[in-house]
């Protein structure tokens, strides 16, 4: 029996929603074009805003900086650890560019880059990663929420707040980051789904890397494109090229648009590539080999723009030094703030877990506390 | 304690969860911000019926049936809480609560902490819990033990019509997530309720003596505070005069109340419906003897659930604590005396 055969199956019984159920009004095509889609070196490329260009392009440069300052300080001992995101800063940076102040990112744990390209201190962005407590920034403040590790876990939270935003009557706009893994949770699925229903404007962004630490996509779903997970959920699905900012800026500014306009979420796939390990506790050969990483280094983010640029005569060698310089200084006031050794508090750990501290605590700041004293005493003593 | 104006208008006896209902209804009129959502919660009210009528009153924005997905619940109310809204969500049944606790674990209780305290997250998580109703399984867990070992959730639980109400009260007040136990088998209890006066809103960590007396303290809470009480009265026959505490609050727990009854009794027995091992009551029994070694004239001893499944509804009987399992436990304390 087909699926059209089963009893109360077809197009008929959907003829007559119940006047609760409401069928989306927006236009937009639910499947994603079989292709990513791509602006540089494409005849679309004809109508790039050359100021914004020059701006995706030192961010681009600044962002491919940091990656390799970040990784440079995990080597030091400075960061516990760091995914990094070379080959992928087209999607951190793009996911930054296209929000208004008043919206909110919610990053995964590896998108710092993201955070940083929204305005953050590139030291706040990383206190995760150091060791030092867990969210080194006010998130209200700066409308990012913390880096979340469990995967997925930040989209329903990106969903619940684009739609308190809306009763409200708010101009806010939520983009949630997820990778390629994450999209088999179940938390991607609840956030995908109460979002739609919802029309909450919420706009999902799925870097495909390629990889979930070591898991090639084609382990992960079954799925033609992960854009297509949209349809089922009554949302548009797009499927674009990841290390094309150009494209990607485009895609993710209709998807901010149509959902500051009411038109409700997207999904969109970003196909790109992860060039470095999962992280500095990864082994990356052990899973894929070098002709594929060197196939994908050839279509690099800041390349693809830089030859287009160039060849347009909009950017030029001084266009480029600049950029260079500018992503030096950043690196610098990097090193310098990491340099600083955290001062941390140890009585801070009991200082948050309640507004009002429970009894117990109390009595565990105390023994703390002794503890802390007599050690300082100790000192002392040895001291004199 | 904390004394709240009220203007109610039940003056009759009144259910659990009427009380409940009414809670909500009066946090949802004083402050716009407070959202009720869950499965089944607006047309229906509930599958027990405690969101009666708040869809109609305060619209379906107010009080929402979302998808079925419990982590998709939480997860939007971690969500909405970030953006200043006070979310009331309703997990159908205890063990359903399940899903939502990757959500609950790793963001609710900890957003205040690793945000350091600039995001604290107001939700109230509100479950239907333990068993004695003829449920089938999955539907009568007594999943206390989890929340209370997750530091950054508040647990609190009534066990009558009037805590009903000022527990919840103050939990929708309060700026913690609070996982909000209802004890399913008290929600048809009856109590004369009239609030008409300023309602008391107990304070979140007090616990209450709701009956002095001075052979022995039995600690208990939600569904088997009307246990224990029976108990209380059946003991008098054997020459016992019980005291019963109700916690009413596990996380804080009112270490005070309870170490005060004990050393004025010198004999201890803690009650509850869910397992023993690693249950409340081994926390709390370790407490009592750490802080009334010296008063104590017997081990503190448990009656709880056994450590099983939840059994089938015919069997549910001998699972749960009773009024004899209490008074052969309080026995106990004599002989070894
Ligand atoms: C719920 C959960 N399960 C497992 C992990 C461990 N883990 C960390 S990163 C990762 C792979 C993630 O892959 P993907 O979603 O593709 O993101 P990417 O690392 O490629 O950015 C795993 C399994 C986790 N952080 N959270």
């Amino acid at each position: 029996m087909t699926v059209q055969e089963l009893p109360g199956a077809g197009a008929s019984h959907r003829s007559t929603p119940p006047p609760a159920w409401r069928p989306r009004t927006d236009a937009a095509p639910l499947l994603p074009d079989p292709e990513p889609y791509r602006v540089l070196g494409t005849p679309a490329a004809d109508r790039l805003d050359p100021e914004l260009m020059r701006r995706c392009y030192a961010e681009l440069v600044r962002g491919r900086r940091y990656n390799a300052q970040a990784t440079a300080l995990t080597r030091q001992g400075r960061l516990a650890v760091y995914p990094s995101t070379v080959g992928q800063e087209a999607c951190e940076i793009a996911a930054a560019m296209v929000l208004e102040e008043q919206d909110w990112l919610f990053p995964s744990y590896r998108d710092t880059l993201a955070a940083v390209a929204r305005g953050l201190d590139p030291v706040q962005a990383l206190t995760l990663l150091r060791g030092d407590w867990h969210t080194g920034y006010d998130p209200r403040e700066h409308r990012i929420a913390p880096l979340s590790t469990p995967l997925a876990t930040q989209l329903p939270h990106a969903v619940g707040l684009a739609h308190a935003a809306r009763l409200r009557g708010d101009d806010v706009v939520a983009l949630a980051m997820v990778g390629d893994g994450g999209t088999s949770e179940g938390d991607f699925h609840e956030a995908m789904n109460f979002a739609a229903v919802w029309q909450a404007p919420v706009v999902f962004l799925v870097q495909n890397n390629g990889f979930a630490i070591s898991v090639p996509l084609a382990k992960q779903t079954a799925a033609p494109t992960l854009a297509h997970k949209a349809v089922g959920y009554g949302m548009p699905g797009r499927l674009v090229d990841g290390n094309d900012i150009a494209a990607m800026h485009e895609v993710l500014s209709e998807a901010v648009r149509r959902a500051r306009s009411g038109g409700g979420p997207t999904m969109i796939e970003a196909v790109t590539y992860r060039i470095e390990a999962h992280t500095n506790a990864d082994d990356a050969t052990r899973y894929r080999g070098d002709a594929e990483v060197e196939a994908w280094k050839a279509h690099d983010p800041i390349e693809l723009l830089e030859r287009e640029l160039t060849a347009r005569g909009l950017l030029d060698e001084s266009g480029i030094k600049a950029a260079k310089d500018a992503a030096e200084a950043m690196a610098a006031a990097l090193r310098d703030g990491m340099n600083a050794e955290p001062v941390l508090d140890p009585m801070d750990l009991f200082a948050h877990v309640y507004a009002r501290q429970t009894g117990r605590l109390r009595e565990q700041a105390a023994m703390l506390r002794a503890e802390l004293d007599a050690a300082e005493q100790e000192e002392e003593g040895d001291g004199s | 304690m904390t004394t709240v104006a009220v203007k109610p208008a039940a003056t009759k006896p009144a259910t659990m969860a009427q009380a409940l209902n009414r809670a909500m209804r009066d946090a949802m009129a004083e402050d716009p911000t407070v959202h009720v959502m869950g499965e089944d919660v607006g047309a229906l009210g509930g599958v027990f019926r405690i969101t009666d009528g708040l869809a109609k009153e305060f619209g379906e924005d107010r009080c929402t049936d979302t998808p079925l997905a419990e982590a998709g619940i939480l997860g939007a109310a971690v969500g909405m809480a970030m953006y200043g809204l006070r979310p009331v969500v309703e997990m159908q049944f205890d063990a359903f609560a399940y899903p939502a606790f990757e959500q609950l674990i790793s963001h609710v209780a900890k957003m205040r902490n690793r945000t350091r305290g600039a995001m604290p997250l107001p939700i109230t998580i509100r479950v239907p819990y333990g068993g004695g109703i003829g449920g089938v399984e999955h539907h009568c867990d007594s999943s206390e033990a989890y929340y209370v070992a997750t530091p950054g959730l508040t647990v609190v639980t009534p066990a009558t019509v009037e805590d009903a109400y000022g527990l919840l009260r103050a939990s929708i007040a309060s700026d913690d997530p609070v996982i909000f136990l209802e004890p399913k088998r008290l929600y048809w209890s009856k109590a004369d309720w009239s609030p008409e006066a300023p309602a008391v809103v107990p304070g979140i960590g007090e616990a209450l003596v709701r009956r002095t007396g001075t052979s022995a303290t039995l600690i208990t809470y939600g569904p088997s505070l009307p246990v224990c009480m029976e108990a209380a009265e059946a003991a008098r026959e054997e020459g016992w005069d019980l005291e019963v505490v109700d916690l009413r609050s596990l996380v804080p727990f009112d270490e005070e109340t309870v170490v005060a009854s004990v050393r004025r009794t010198g004999r201890a027995v803690v009650v509850h419906e869910s397992g023993g091992f690693g249950g409340p009551g081994a926390e709390i029994a370790a407490r009592v003897t750490e802080r009334c070694f010296h008063h104590l004239e017997a081990p503190v001893l448990r009656v709880t659930g056994f450590d099983i499944p939840y059994p089938p509804p015919m069997l549910e009987k001998h699972h749960l604590p009773g009024v004899d399992r209490i008074l052969d436990t309080v026995a106990r304390l004599q002989w070894e005396n």
